[in-house]
């Protein structure tokens, strides 16, 4: 449970909370694509330094942390994953090149996580919704992602209960070897889904029952509007976006070990 | 005070059991009961009061914050779930919380099977509780196919089918029609007198009233009165603070108390003879 809590919204009055959700989810795709570029580690430690002064910015240090404690096994699993494979498959490097290149990789997954981490944990899903809605998405469609994301924490809550009413009839969720392991999540999963399912059809009864989508034009009660700092924070993205391609495009990254041993 | 190991006839003792759930809410503080072998129990109390929570502590799905629970003398923080579960059958509320399987049959024999029963123990198993919750003609159904009713019997069904020496049901009448609930309280009073430590969470009043169990009130995470239905049920200021309501029966003869009625009464086929008796019958 606590890794999720690094990407629940966290109601704290900032300037990073307040900013326009549609500015928040440019730098959120710009970041994406940037990290997504770079496989070497500096342009990527780069990347998770640049963050950390938002974090702080929008106070949420503790639930940021969280995501990074959290997200550490995968963490160490990617690492151990990229040394073994890049060991077993490419023998003409150094050592030292395929470590860097290991932890290149994983350090972007970290950088991945703490983007995401920092806009759920500061854009609530009802600006979320607002967000795809004035940006002219369908608004059936902006109603399902809204429904989806509020229904999370009432999905995880019935996991919890499922599990316990199947741990009632003895079944041992520890131990066992990867496929016993696997099996036992049958009991949990069918019944989560089939409550999922039945839910949502019960949900769609009483919205059409309370004439859902009988007006064509909906307005909201509030507007977003772009302020100077969203613009800002736009145009920072742009220049992030700009310079890492030219960076990628023109220069020739120089690893640590490079560095290091030159 | 200090407590036997419930070396004797006790069943279940909690010992000033303390439960905070990771969110912090605190919901049971300081929580003292002893249930003995072959007793029916009833725990009543509003939602919320920390009823649901107090039974999980009974098969070791919740582990005390503080304090001690025992069953059978063994204390639950030394076995794994599975183990109390052999003694400690627990139905849930929402049969939909469990039922997986494409059939009913597989469904009574999930539990079995997690035990480690050997093929022709379980289909003995599963014949005999199918028998004895009427579901012989649902064998080879979908669970997911079958009426609410029906689907809680299932639940129960798969529960029973291992034996387990204490039952516990968690609001066994919401979502069942007047027949259902009354087969259902015949059902229960039969499984204790046939020996089984019975213990139902609910606050249907007039379905505890025809079982004459021993209630347990609770209120914000305390038991705040123990005692025989009679007594507890037509007691108006403690019913009101776990904030269950009269039987419809007590409160017709709480009215008539002034023209000499006695004002205990909670079972109608009691205030039957009673009122037959007063207008001069004979039995
Ligand atoms: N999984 C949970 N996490 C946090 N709080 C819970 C959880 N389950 C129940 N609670 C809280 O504990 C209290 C007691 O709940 P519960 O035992 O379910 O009451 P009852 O069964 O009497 O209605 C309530 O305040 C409830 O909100
Ligand atoms: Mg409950």
């Amino acid at each position: 449970m606590s890794m999720f809590d690094g990407f629940k919204f966290r109601s704290v009055s900032s300037p990073v909370h307040q900013m326009d959700p549609r500015a928040k989810f440019i730098y959120v795709c710009i970041l994406f694509v940037v990290t997504v570029m770079f496989s070497n580690l500096i342009p990527l430690i780069i990347l998770f330094l640049i963050q950390v002064p938002f974090v702080f910015m929008a106070r949420v240090q503790k639930e940021w942390m969280r995501s990074m404690k959290g997200s550490a096994m995968f963490a160490v699993i990617i690492f151990v994953m990229n040394l073994l494979s890049l060991y077993f498959y490419t023998g003409y490097e150094t050592f030292g090149s395929i470590l860097e290149r290991s932890l290149a990789m994983t350090v972007r997954f970290i950088v991945l996580v703490q983007t995401f981490s920092i806009f759920f944990l500061t854009t609530s899903p009802d600006m979320l919704g607002l967000a795809l809605e004035q940006s002219h998405i369908p608004y059936e469609i902006c109603f399902a992602f809204t429904t989806a994301v509020r229904f999370v924490p009432v999905l995880a809550e019935e996991a919890q209960t499922i599990m316990d009413a199947q741990k009632a009839r003895g079944l041992e969720m520890e131990g066992g070897n990867f496929f016993k392991r696997i099996r036992n999540y049958i009991p949990i999963l069918i019944p989560l889904i089939v409550n999922a399912i039945r839910r949502s059809l019960e949900l769609a009864e009483t919205m059409e029952s309370r004439a859902w989508g009988a007006n064509r034009n909906r307005t909201n009660l509030y507007v977003l509007k772009m302020r100077r700092e969203d613009v800002l924070l736009i145009l920072i993205s742009l220049v992030i976006l700009a310079v890492s391609i030219y960076v990628s495009m023109n220069v020739q990254m120089p690893s640590i070990i490079q560095l290091l041993t030159s | 005070m200090p407590i036997d190991n419930g070396s004797d006839e006790q069943m279940i003792v909690m010992d000033d059991v303390y439960f905070t759930y990771p969110n912090g809410v605190e919901a049971l503080m300081g929580v003292n009961l002893k249930i003995e072998d072959g007793e029916f129990v009833a725990i009543m109390g509003q939602n919320g009061a920390g009823k649901t929570t107090l039974v999980k502590h009974i098969n070791g799905l919740l582990k005390p914050t503080k304090g001690r629970v025992l069953i059978d003398g063994v204390e639950t923080t030394k076995v794994s779930v599975a183990t109390l579960a052999r003694k400690v059958g627990l139905v849930f509320q929402n049969p939909d919380h469990q039922l997986f399987s494409e059939t009913v049959e597989e469904e009574i024999s999930f539990a079995l099977k997690n035990f480690g029963y050997d093929e022709k123990t379980i289909k003995k198993r599963v014949d005999w509780a199918l028998n004895l919750l009427d579901l012989n003609e649902y064998r080879k159904v979908s669970p997911f196919m079958l009426s609410g009713g029906e689907r809680k019997r299932v639940a129960l069904a798969s529960v029973l089918a291992w034996d387990p020496k204490i039952v516990i049901l968690d609001e066994p009448t919401i979502g069942q029609d007047y027949r259902q609930k009354e087969r259902l309280r015949q059902f229960i009073v039969q499984l204790n007198r046939q020996g089984k430590t019975v213990i139902i969470v609910t606050h249907d009043v007039e379905f505890v009233a025809e079982c004459n169990p021993t209630i347990m009130l609770m209120r914000q995470g305390r038991i705040i009165a123990t005692g025989e239905a009679r007594e507890i049920l037509t007691n108006e200021t403690l019913v009101n603070q776990a904030s269950v309501a009269l039987p419809e029966i007590t409160k017709i003869f709480k009215g008539l108390e002034d023209f000499g009625f006695p004002r205990k009464v909670i079972d109608v086929y009691e205030a039957a003879d009673i009122l037959y008796e007063r207008l001069g019958g004979q039995r």
